[in-house]
């Protein structure tokens, strides 16, 4: 009876799940406001759940800077590139742990979003975007550390300073760090509504990920095949540019960027089909 | 002709019957693989009576539905649960997708499926109203421009820079019902909200509804309370077992629903148990029992009867209690009654003291020639410290009474009000007559 309509305009067409690729960037774009209001009810919770409120975001890396110069520097004694051990550690767990933040929160998207997701439509999407946008706080407030740390060994203990133009590239590193904590994040976010048991899975793979990462030795302690090995994981190039581009010490070399480019590039991109794939029917699986 | 707002062409949902997760990794892998490529396969642990085909593990929610919503209709959408009305609504608000048809619509559509979604409790009322606006598709300077109105209509001004954690649940609902109200939506989609909140505050609902419809605006509402259907709505359509099974003017979908009810045999409704639900309560069984401990829906109004609410705690020292709500189909509230000691007529061992863990049922009796004939609903609470719900099972079971006659010797007709109680009457002479 209503076929006769074809020709009105409709605003909206709700059909069955169609292909891949109907992913709609502009449905993204229309709900920026709301991404913005996620990131403020982050902020504010933060702030007001706990006693310590983001001091936490000091005293995590502090500590476990801490536990690294005692346990790699002092005993194991792996070099550091000649940057002093403090340093060195805390600029690569400034990037480890946005990295590990984005991952985790945006690993838990379904999971953790189930109520809300099941009574109101806005593109899912918005929610690991603004997960990745509100570490950002987190991220902010321990690289000013790192600033505070880099100045105290400048002015008191006279260490160099070596801040140079490669500076300028921090915030290229950080869109790479992000989009590929986002990517990863998706992709098991969607792979956790039909396994829960995922979710530690990736706890733990996180965990053991750093020690693959060089965030507690530099790139330069391996070579032969264990390097080629540490250079498979797209962070350790990011992190070896940062330090170079703060501590002047590391490794900036073009084509292990352009790898890790590429590599989170193909990341989101499978990350986004198959999250775009999941959250239209996942209401119905969880 | 009126301008069609809403056109849904042979809607039909699919679900999969099954528990989650269970068989091997590589039969799920299989299975999933099944599912990227693109099959439907919903698998979810449901609890309601839809159709079911030959595979017994697949049923369809919704099946060929057909029809068309004229712009400012008020459109009643009434069924039992489990016929489909709640699917139909989450398919309306793009939560979940169809399996077969589609839906052409025209104009933004909002749903007051649960008000007060995302709101955070460490955020303000203000903060709130900007943060629910939005997750509604509003956009910020949308809601700058309401935000007086939403905060004048909530009549919790006072305490708008307040948490809402500290608000009471009255002035919550009031607030996440003031900024829904506003969002000023083409469609608007309202699901039984109005069961919430004061009775000066439901007025100001029902006008709202009232005032957006006479801006042209289409309101599609669903409830059990038939009086309010009746009162609100110009047309109706009756969903039975995911089919249409009476589209068409409000007072005559009320009938055929009532009708409808009256021979539904179904006197027990089970819920499987879910593990997955962490429920430290969960509700695994209502039931309507005769006298003689039979399971039917049907009873006479002279006979006593029972219903009786089946819940497994797992949590030890839980301090529960049972709280039913009996509500009459086509007029309203008829009474409530919990298992607390000062308000039941005996003495029940397990009136709100701790629970160990196990599986129990609580059971109230409802005397003969008390409920008058006709089609009473239920909902089962059971509550934690008295007043926090443990678990609940909202309108789901209906009995019926039925006149066997018995009081028929005299009168015939209809006998007014939700009662009917034998009572003790008394006549005497008191005087002489004048003439």
């Amino acid at each position: 009876m209503p076929k006769s309509k074809e020709k009105e305009k409709w605003s909206l067409i709700i059909k069955p799940k169609t292909g891949w690729f109907d992913f709609q960037p502009y449905d993204i774009w229309r709900y920026r406001d709301l991404l913005m209001m996620f990131v403020k009810r982050d902020f504010i919770s933060v702030y007001k759940q706990t006693i310590l409120g983001p001091l936490w975001f000091i005293i995590q890396p502090m500590l476990t800077t801490i536990m690294f110069i005692v346990v790699f520097d002092q005993v194991a004694g792996i070099p550091t590139d000649g940057a002093p051990p403090a340093l060195f550690y805390l600029s690569g767990l400034v990037i480890w742990n946005y990295f590990s933040t984005c991952i985790s929160k945006t690993a838990t998207t379904f999971t953790a979003n189930s109520a809300i997701f099941g009574k109101v439509y806005f593109p899912r999407l918005i929610m690991p975007l603004s997960n990745v946008v509100s570490a950002l706080i987190g991220f902010g407030i321990q690289l000013l550390l790192l600033f505070l740390l880099i100045l105290y060994f400048f002015f008191f203990l006279g260490v160099n300073l070596h801040f140079n133009s490669y500076i300028l590239i921090v915030p290229v590193i950080l869109l790479i760090v992000a989009a590929l904590g986002l990517g990863f994040g998706i992709i098991i976010s969607s792979l956790t509504t039909k396994y829960r048991d995922l979710t530690h899975l990736v706890t733990f793979g996180i965990q053991l990920l750093m020690y693959a990462t060089p965030v507690i030795y530099p790139l330069s302690f391996f070579s032969g095949k264990y390097k080629l090995l540490i250079l498979a994981n797209p962070l350790t190039s990011l992190i070896e540019i940062f330090r170079y581009a703060l501590l002047g010490v590391g490794e900036f070399n073009i084509w292990y960027l352009s790898y890790s480019l590429i590599f989170t590039l193909l990341a989101l991109s499978v990350g986004i089909l198959l999250f775009n794939r999941i959250e239209k029917s996942f209401i119905d699986v969880i | 002709m009126s301008k069609v707002v809403i056109s849904v062409e042979d809607l039909g949902k699919k679900y999969r019957l099954g528990s989650f997760g269970t068989g091997s990794l590589s039969q799920d892998l299989n299975q999933w693989w099944a599912k990227i490529r693109g099959k439907e396969n919903a698998l979810k642990i449901v609890d309601f009576q839809g159709p079911k085909n030959a595979d017994n593990d697949e049923f369809w929610a919704l099946e060929n539905l057909n029809f068309e919503v004229n712009q400012g209709d008020i459109l009643g959408i009434i069924g039992k649960n489990g016929a489909g009305k709640s699917t139909l609504l989450k398919i309306l608000s793009r939560v979940t997708t169809p399996t077969l048809g589609e839906i052409k619509v025209k104009g933004r559509i909002a749903s007051l499926l649960e008000v007060g979604t995302g709101f955070h409790p460490e955020l303000t009322g203000r903060e709130n109203i900007f943060l629910n606006g939005a997750i509604m598709g509003m956009t910020k300077s949308e809601i700058k421009g309401k935000l007086d109105e939403i905060i004048d209509f909530s009549g919790v001004e006072r305490h708008i820079d307040t948490p809402v954690k500290r608000y009471s649940s009255g002035m919550y609902v009031r607030l996440a019902f003031a900024v829904a109200a506003h969002l000023e939506p083409e469609i608007l989609i309202v699901d039984e909200v109005l069961a919430v909140g004061d009775a000066e505050f439901q007025k100001k609902c029902l006008g709202k509804m009232k005032e957006v419809s006479h801006q042209g605006r289409t309101i599609l509402f669903v409830s059990h309370n038939m009086t309010a259907v009746k009162k609100l709505c110009s047309k109706g359509i009756v969903l039975k077992q995911g089919k249409i099974s009476f589209e068409g003017r409000v007072g005559e979908a009320v009938e055929t629903y009532l009708n409808l009810s009256l021979f539904e045999e179904k006197s027990e409704i089970t819920w499987s148990y879910s593990p997955h639900a962490f429920n430290p309560v969960q509700i695994t069984a209502l039931r309507v029992i005769r006298e003689d401990n039979s399971l039917s829906g049907n009873i006479y109004i002279h006979e006593d009867f029972f219903v009786e609410i089946e819940f497994l705690n797992n949590k030890e020292g839980n301090h529960l209690s049972s709280y039913f709500e009996v509500r009459k189909l086509s007029e309203g509230g008829v009474f409530s009654s919990a298992n607390w000691s000062s308000a039941i007529a005996n003495v029940d061992p397990f009136s709100n003291c701790a629970y160990p863990k196990g599986k129990f049922k609580s059971r109230m009796k409802i005397p003969g020639n008390y409920l008058n004939e006709g089609s009473y609903e239920i909902s089962a609470w059971v509550l934690e410290n008295i007043s926090a719900t443990a678990a609940e099972a909202k309108n789901t079971l209906t009995f019926n009474i039925l006149d066997d006659g018995k009081m028929r010797d005299e009168y015939v007709g209809e006998w007014f009000g939700v009662v009917r109680p034998k009572l003790e009457w008394l006549t005497s002479q008191v005087g002489p007559g004048y003439y």
